[in-house]
């Protein structure tokens, strides 16, 4: 087995819009490690959420090649989806169905059988603290028990790479930091690699062994938290906020807020 | 796995979720029971210079009109999965796409065919009256039918952003189709350049044969025209949905 489950060469996508095409994605070359926990920083429309989708199936590249658990993303896009597990950035939970109706549907689309996914439902429901949810509504779930049903369908079929668009945003501290622990011991229990985005930097810091950012489809810096601190910002006891502005040419100072 | 075991599990989800809400299943109903209680008594005193009674040729126009508003719909049901990220998710899963589609065309045609039988009883207390063979086969056509406009117009809401758009663009062709198919009159009574134009419009073809077997005639060029012209366009429909939902 590689020690690499993750592999990108020159990935490339481009929207072709009425007003002119949009270079969503200008050529991504990446590695991740098995058990990584990776960090997919970047400003608003950097490309992030693109280059998940393609990564996990449903949006086919305009160029590029990538390798995701072993299955070419073009040429095997099922063995890639037996695979993985993604979480959108908009969730994808119906609100009238009910959390075991999510989570055992799930796992028949995974292929299981009915009592597998009976099964495998109630055994993610015990590790997520979803046991007494089983029956509600998803539409009656708060925004932190909503996130942890949305990962509970991530991770029914056991993935080798899980995929997080932006997984806290919108929590309480609380519920982030319960988050981080659940990534992280997701990670470790299973040694699945994790895949995520995010807009807060203490998130990167607290959670990923390695960050990316990208900025306008490209990848512009990389490294562990402390060697961005020390490259950019030229201290590894500064924040990662400095490392970031520095990185991305956006300081708060040069941007007054448009009113 | 094979497509059809794909299939049935979607067809299970969306089926749960259909009974789920049974006010839409009523809702969507209402418009072809309307018609029968409250059109359909006008009609019984009319000559539409066709045999039969007037029920029956009502009966079939409204069957097929709720196959032709019910399944031009379904794609709202889509166009919100699509929104909330529901689709997306399930498109990550190794389910065959394919299934995505059939698996709820097979609902809408399942819940319209209930529906229909609904609607047939309740026009037997009206005073239908047709042979149970010609009312099978006249089903069967509203099946066939149902998957056609079903899988249309998923290929439709995956094309659209937003449920207004949908809405004009289902709403602007099922109208006019509606009418020239002559499914609440016959095109017995349309002058010439109407009924003209209603031959180029294939529902036109399902009604005038599920009229047919109604009055048990089951081998008459009518019928076989119309068993031609809908599966025709269910196999054209379901390709071209299938083409249109897998873009993107
Ligand atoms: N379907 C689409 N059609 C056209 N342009 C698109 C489409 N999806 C994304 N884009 C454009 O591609 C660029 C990258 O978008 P993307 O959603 O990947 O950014 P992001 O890094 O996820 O941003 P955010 O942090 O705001 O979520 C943006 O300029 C966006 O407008
Ligand atoms: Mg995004």
């Amino acid at each position: 087995m590689s020690s690499s489950v993750i592999h990108l060469r020159g990935l490339t996508r481009t929207f072709s819009l009425s007003s002119g095409p949009v270079h969503a994605v200008r050529g991504i070359d990446l590695t991740v490690g098995r058990g990584e926990i990776l960090g997919f920083l970047g400003p608003n429309g950097a490309g992030k959420t693109t280059t998940l989708r393609m990564l996990t199936t449903l949006l086919p590249p305009s160029g590029g090649a990538a390798e995701i658990a072993g299955h070419d993303l073009l040429r095997d896009p099922a063995g890639v989806r037996r695979r993985i597990g993604y979480v959108a950035q908009s969730g994808g939970l119906d609100p009238a169905c009910s959390v075991r109706e999510e989570l055992v549907t799930q796992g028949r689309l995974h292929l299981m059988s009915k009592a597998a996914a009976a099964g495998r439902a109630d055994e993610l429901a015990g590790e997520l603290g979803l046991s007494g949810l089983m029956e509600r509504p998803t539409a009656a779930l708060s925004g932190g028990q909503r996130r942890r049903v949305e990962i509970a369908l991530g991770l029914v079929n056991r993935p080798e790479v899980l995929f997080l668009d932006e997984p806290t945003t919108g929590l309480d501290p609380g519920s982030r930091a319960e988050l981080w622990d659940l990534v992280r011991r997701v990670r470790a229990e299973h040694g699945t690699t994790v895949f995520l985005t995010t807009h807060y930097l203490d998130e990167a810091d607290a959670l990923a062994d390695r960050i990316v950012v990208v900025d306008a489809g490209r990848i512009v810096a990389e490294g562990t938290p402390a060697e961005l601190k020390r490259r950019y910002a030229g201290d590894p006891d500064a924040s990662l906020q400095d490392a970031f502005l520095a990185i991305t040419g956006r300081t708060t100072a040069d941007e007054p807020l448009a009113i | 796995m094979t497509l059809l075991a794909h299939t049935g599990i979607i067809f299970g989800r969306c089926l749960r979720s259909t009974l789920r809400s049974k006010t839409n299943l009523l809702f969507g109903m209402l418009q072809p029971l309307l018609f029968l209680a409250l059109f359909g008594p006008l009609l019984t005193q009319l000559d539409m210079g066709v045999s039969g009674t007037s029920w029956q040729t009502l009966v079939p126009g409204v069957l097929v009109q709720l196959a032709l508003l019910g399944g031009s719909y379904v794609g709202l049901g889509l166009l919100m999965d699509r929104n909330l990220g529901v689709l997306d998710r399930m498109r990550a899963t190794p389910v065959s796409p394919l299934a995505l589609l059939l698996g709820r065309t097979l609902r809408d045609v399942v819940q319209l065919v209930a529906q229909s039988v609904l609607l047939v009883l309740l026009g037997l207390v009206f005073g239908l009256r047709a042979p149970l063979l010609g009312v099978l086969i006249g089903l069967l056509f509203v099946a066939v039918l149902a998957a056609a406009l079903s899988a249309l117009s998923y290929g439709l809401a995956m094309n659209v952003r937003t449920p207004p758009e949908f809405a004009a663009i289902a709403n602007t062709a099922a109208m006019p189709l509606m009418l020239l198919s002559g499914l609440l009159l016959p095109m017995t009574l349309a002058p010439g350049w109407l009924e003209g134009v209603s031959r180029a419009v294939p529902f036109r073809y399902t009604v005038d044969a599920v009229r047919q077997v109604f009055l048990g005639h089951y081998v008459t060029t009518t019928v076989a025209v119309g068993a031609a012209v809908t599966s025709a366009l269910a196999v054209l429909c379901l390709v071209g949905g299938a083409r249109l939902f897998r873009r993107r």
